[in-house]
């Protein structure tokens, strides 16, 4: 288990690094996700080193949430206020991601393998 | 009763009633019924009960949100184990992102103003679908309502949690790399929890969404919000 720590805190702490040094306005944990990708697929860190840590956090990840969800306690009035814009703007929004997200990719897959045919 | 703001006291809570939530979810078999959603309801219900504030709880609750950014780390090996297919697809994934990330802009400011919202409100939804801290940077730079982002963000990624699979399923988008795709753009890392428990390629994919997404958002929503009047 400290193997698998080790790892994964050095690669969220290497996302630190490079905000730091850069200014990014991109989170430390997504660089570090890119990077741990990245140094599997060089070779430079092994997959057993990570796994049985890794499974556990993606796993979990939800429940990581939940303190951040309490927040909302923090603008009940400000949705109280307006709940109706705010709920109609997350529904319509979060289908229609779905939706065109996966419609796109659908469409330029399959008109991808139409042109690899001719 | 201090007792009741003890900060290992608030960890347990929200420790047994996730468990709960969990084994009532397992027993009823009811979507609404999502851990997530009912942990927190819970939490606001008793705090509020209690006249605990928001910050005393975050003592408690910082210890578990320190294993955020970890986690989304980890989301780098199921990352890994599909790149390969990645690889393969890069063009159709590109363009279905790009796709996903202006819709859910524009859709998000046409709605809300739609329905009257005010332009602090509006600014604040509109980078709702990404990961916190990214939603969280642009609501700040555009002068929004930081906490109402993070709340957002977190009702956005439940909804994604509870309700993403049907609504793929109902939109036809079929094949795992699409659907994975299509929630982790929606829903970020709350969704992405969904698709892992589908299989990993769902959420390898869901992975995959959520970071390009976050990335493309936190470069087109600065120039697209402008565009549309903010």
């Amino acid at each position: 288990m400290v193997i698998q720590c080790s790892v994964i805190f050095a690669f969220l702490a290497l996302g630190e690094l490079l905000v730091y040094l850069t200014g990014a306005p991109i989170p430390s944990s997504i660089i570090g996700m890119i990077l741990l990708t990245c140094s599997l697929q060089a070779g430079i860190v092994k997959e057993r080193w990570v796994d049985r840590l890794s499974d556990f956090l993606v796993k979990n990840l939800g429940f990581f949430f939940v303190p951040a969800g309490v927040g909302l306690l923090r603008c009940l009035d400000i949705i109280k206020a307006q709940w109706l814009p705010i709920v109609m703007a997350t529904l319509v929004s979060t289908v229609l991601i779905i939706a065109v997200t996966g419609w796109v990719h659908q469409l330029a897959r399959r008109t991808g393998k139409h042109f690899s045919k001719k | 009763m201090a007792f009741l703001e003890n900060k290992f006291f608030l960890i347990a809570l929200t420790f047994i009633i996730y468990l709960g939530a969990q084994w009532l979810q397992r027993r009823l078999r009811v979507t609404l019924l999502n851990p997530i959603l009912i942990t927190i309801t819970l939490l606001i219900v008793y705090l509020i009960a209690t006249d605990i504030d928001y910050d005393t709880y975050r003592e408690g609750g910082d210890y578990i949100d320190f294993w955020l950014k970890p986690a989304v780390v980890a989301l780098g090996l199921p990352l890994y184990r599909q790149l390969k297919t990645i690889k393969k697809q890069l063009m159709p994934i590109i363009l279905a992102e790009l796709a996903g990330c202006v819709i859910g802009i524009v859709s998000v400011v046409v709605t809300a103003e739609l329905f009257g919202a005010t332009r602090d409100v509006i600014v604040s939804l509109a980078p709702k679908a990404v990961t916190t801290p990214i939603a969280i940077e642009i609501a700040q730079t555009m002068n929004g309502i930081p906490p109402l982002t993070a709340a957002v963000v977190v009702v956005t990624g439940i909804l994604g949690n509870l309700a993403g699979f049907q609504i793929a399923s109902l939109s036809r988008v079929k094949s795992p790399i699409a659907g994975g795709l299509s929630i982790g753009t929606a829903s970020h890392a709350v969704g992405t929890a969904a698709a892992m428990t589908r299989s990993e390629r769902w959420g390898a994919f869901s992975s995959l969404g959520l970071t390009l997404n976050g990335l493309l958002t936190a470069l087109l929503a600065p120039l697209l919000l402008p565009l549309l009047g903010y």
